[in-house]
């Protein structure tokens, strides 16, 4: 698949594949996705974005140039201490892969960050990956990051990113160190729309974690434990959605993840902050979430392993030949899928007379179908694509 | 009414005049307050002298400028309830007939006066509207003139100005209500401040309205905004 290379967030033809429960596709405009709504849904975006967590430096031992990328902290509140990864010269331009390693790094050692500066505090099992300190107030710090750091981007989009670029609409804090890019598929008409269709609309915040560190071993730790919050208002959504029988569709992995991990074995959620350390994938049973849209995430990733708890492999497999085909865009600025989670095996048809009542797999029981907004063919382009 | 509130309140202009008076009408309330204001030294002497403020040095009216006071001013505040727009440019001092008012006045006019509040407001929309789904309401108070709604002659930058960022309110409200977002134009009256020597040198500061007392009603207003969405 093709990389989306201009940072835009919302380009006017970004296109969206459909995966029902059944494993049906269906392609249409991602700017028609309140269409696939029903009265009583209810869509939790992540209003985190992403703090400018690339910082150009320099090593004071050795004076050599470093890149250090805030990739994680504690809590939604801390400002001085990070986990972060520490490259050497380059810049965004090489890939992260070809990155050159940052001298060798010991405690104690001080980095010059613009007007920021820094002391590794510990080595964490990988010559990239450290624990840091930034001296100062966190007024300092937060007047720092936001005059000296930059977004942190990757060789695939070739322009500098300004930090608008990396800001949904909808964000609220920057807490995140890479932004929640589903959230880019949002715009306010959206969330208009999403409300006209008597949906609701909610969010949560999640510091997502970067999603490439250049290094196939500290790659595989991805993603980080990343904090997050679940407000009041949020938490009393999620419960009544789920006393009217309404669905909650996630904008992006990250509310996956802070969604389930709140999760309580009864499917309630409760307000509060939290700390997602665990990996959603195929083995995992999901409590709260019945559909996600996410960008088109490429086989091997995270986020890909997470769409496994809501399709099989097969279905994804058989969805990325659909992507493949259609030229769907991946990364942060491409295009988007919502899969819906699969349905129990044919077996459970027998037991659960509600579901056999529903339909069964073959029916072409899209999400939004049951409004009479059943959205466009299948097994190909719409009209409006053409 | 004197109500105590804990809201996060930005203020922009936040050094002088009816800012600095904000910034301390607000923090008297027990409010969390950002305060922007474009000279670095002073941005710096007025948040140690009124401590638990954050000062944000950077100018409203500059594009490059907006994102990095957003990082700061919802990184800082964690979000944000209330903004007030409220840095403001006359245009040309001594105050010009708009044939003799240079271009590049007029520019700078528009950019602080509006351009500066549609781009600080539309990065902090995500932060205001959160703050409103889990409060009910949040609000946006842009600081007004009697010159936005009536035509004085020498005063054709900034009326129009403010004029142009009257009707950019009422749209913002119309749009943003139903997402607990209010919008709200006030005009302070006359009063004894920087600006208003620079418009009108040599008046008599004896009959012009204390900038304390304009921004006691100011703070009136947009708590009673969030005071509504806590009744909801």
């Amino acid at each position: 698949m093709t990389s989306a290379s201009e940072p835009t967030q919302r380009p006017p033809d970004a296109k969206l594949l459909v995966i029902d429960k059944y494993g049906g596709m269906t392609h249409m405009r991602r700017t028609s996705f309140a269409s696939l709504l029903l009265p009583g849904d209810l869509v939790v975006a992540n209003d985190a974005t992403a703090l400018p967590a690339s910082l150009r430096g320099v090593h004071a031992a050795t004076g050599c140039p470093v890149e250090v990328r805030l990739a994680g902290h504690h809590s939604l509140d801390e400002m001085r201490d990070f986990t972060a990864v520490v490259f050497g010269a380059g810049d965004f331009r090489w890939r992260t892969e070809d990155r050159p390693a940052p001298p060798r790094l010991k405690p104690g050692d001080r980095l010059t960050l613009g007007p920021l500066s820094a002391t590794i505090e510990r080595l964490l099992d990988h010559p990239r990956l450290v624990d840091l300190h930034l001296d100062g107030s966190p007024d300092a710090i937060w007047a720092g990051l936001a005059r000296h750091g930059r977004p942190i981007q990757y060789a695939y989009v070739p322009v500098a990113l300004e930090l608008w670029d990396a800001w949904p609409p909808i964000a609220a804090r920057p807490v995140a160190f890479e932004p929640p890019s589903a959230g880019f598929a949002l715009d306010w008409r959206l969330v208009e729309a999403i409300r006209a269709r008597g949906a609701a609309f909610v969010t949560i915040t999640h510091t997502a974690g970067i999603s490439s560190t250049g290094d196939l071993e500290l790659d595989r730790k991805l993603p980080f434990d990343e904090p997050y919050r679940i407000s009041r208002s949020t938490a009393a959504a999620v419960e009544s959605v789920g006393a009217r029988g309404g669905r909650i569709i996630a904008i992006g992995t990250t509310v996956v993840r802070a969604l389930e991990h709140a999760a309580s074995p009864e499917g309630r959620v409760s307000a509060g902050d939290g700390l997602a350390t665990q990996r959603i994938g195929p083995a995992s049973r999901l409590r709260i979430v019945d559909a996600i849209l996410t960008g088109v995430h490429e086989a091997g990733t995270s986020h890909h392993q997470l769409l496994e708890a809501f399709a099989d492999a097969a279905t994804l497999r058989r969805a990325e030949k659909e992507l493949d085909a259609m030229g769907y865009r991946t990364h942060e600025f491409g295009d988007s899928v919502l899969i819906e989670r699969k349905a129990p095996l044919r077996g459970a048809y027998e037991l659960d007379p509600c579901l056999k009542a529903i339909g069964h797999p073959g029916e072409r029981e899209l999400l939004g179908a049951r409004a009479g907004h059943a959205p466009v063919q299948v097994d190909g382009l719409p009209d409006a694509f053409d | 009414m004197q109500e105590k509130s804990n809201a996060r309140v930005a203020i922009t202009g936040g050094t002088s005049g009816l800012g600095l008076a904000l910034v301390r009408e607000f923090l008297n309330r027990g409010a969390q307050v950002a305060f922007v204001a474009r000279g670095r030294e002073r941005v710096e002497r007025v948040a140690q002298q009124h401590p638990g403020t954050h000062g944000i040095a950077g100018d409203v009216a500059a594009k490059e400028d907006i994102y990095p006071i957003a990082v700061q001013i919802a990184g800082e505040l964690g979000g944000l309830d209330v903004l007030i727009n409220n840095a403001s440019d006359l245009g040309p001092a001594p105050l010009a007939l708009l044939g003799d008012t240079d271009c590049t006045d007029f520019e700078r006019a528009l950019a602080t006066n509006v351009l500066g509040p549609f781009r600080l407001t539309k990065a902090l929309l995500g932060a205001l509207t959160a703050a409103a789904r889990e409060n009910g309401a949040a609000a946006v108070v842009n600081i007004s003139s009697d010159a936005a709604a009536s035509a004085y002659a020498g005063w054709g930058a900034y009326g129009t100005s403010k004029a142009a960022l009257l009707h950019l309110t009422r749209i913002w409200n119309e749009e943003m209500a139903p997402e607990g977002v209010h919008f709200v134009s006030l005009d302070p009256g006359d009063m004894d401040t920087p600006m208003h020597a620079l418009a009108v040198p040599g008046s008599d500061p004896a009959v012009l309205k204390r900038p304390e007392t304009a921004a006691c009603e100011v703070a009136d207003a947009a708590l009673a905004i969030l005071a509504q969405g806590d009744r909801q």
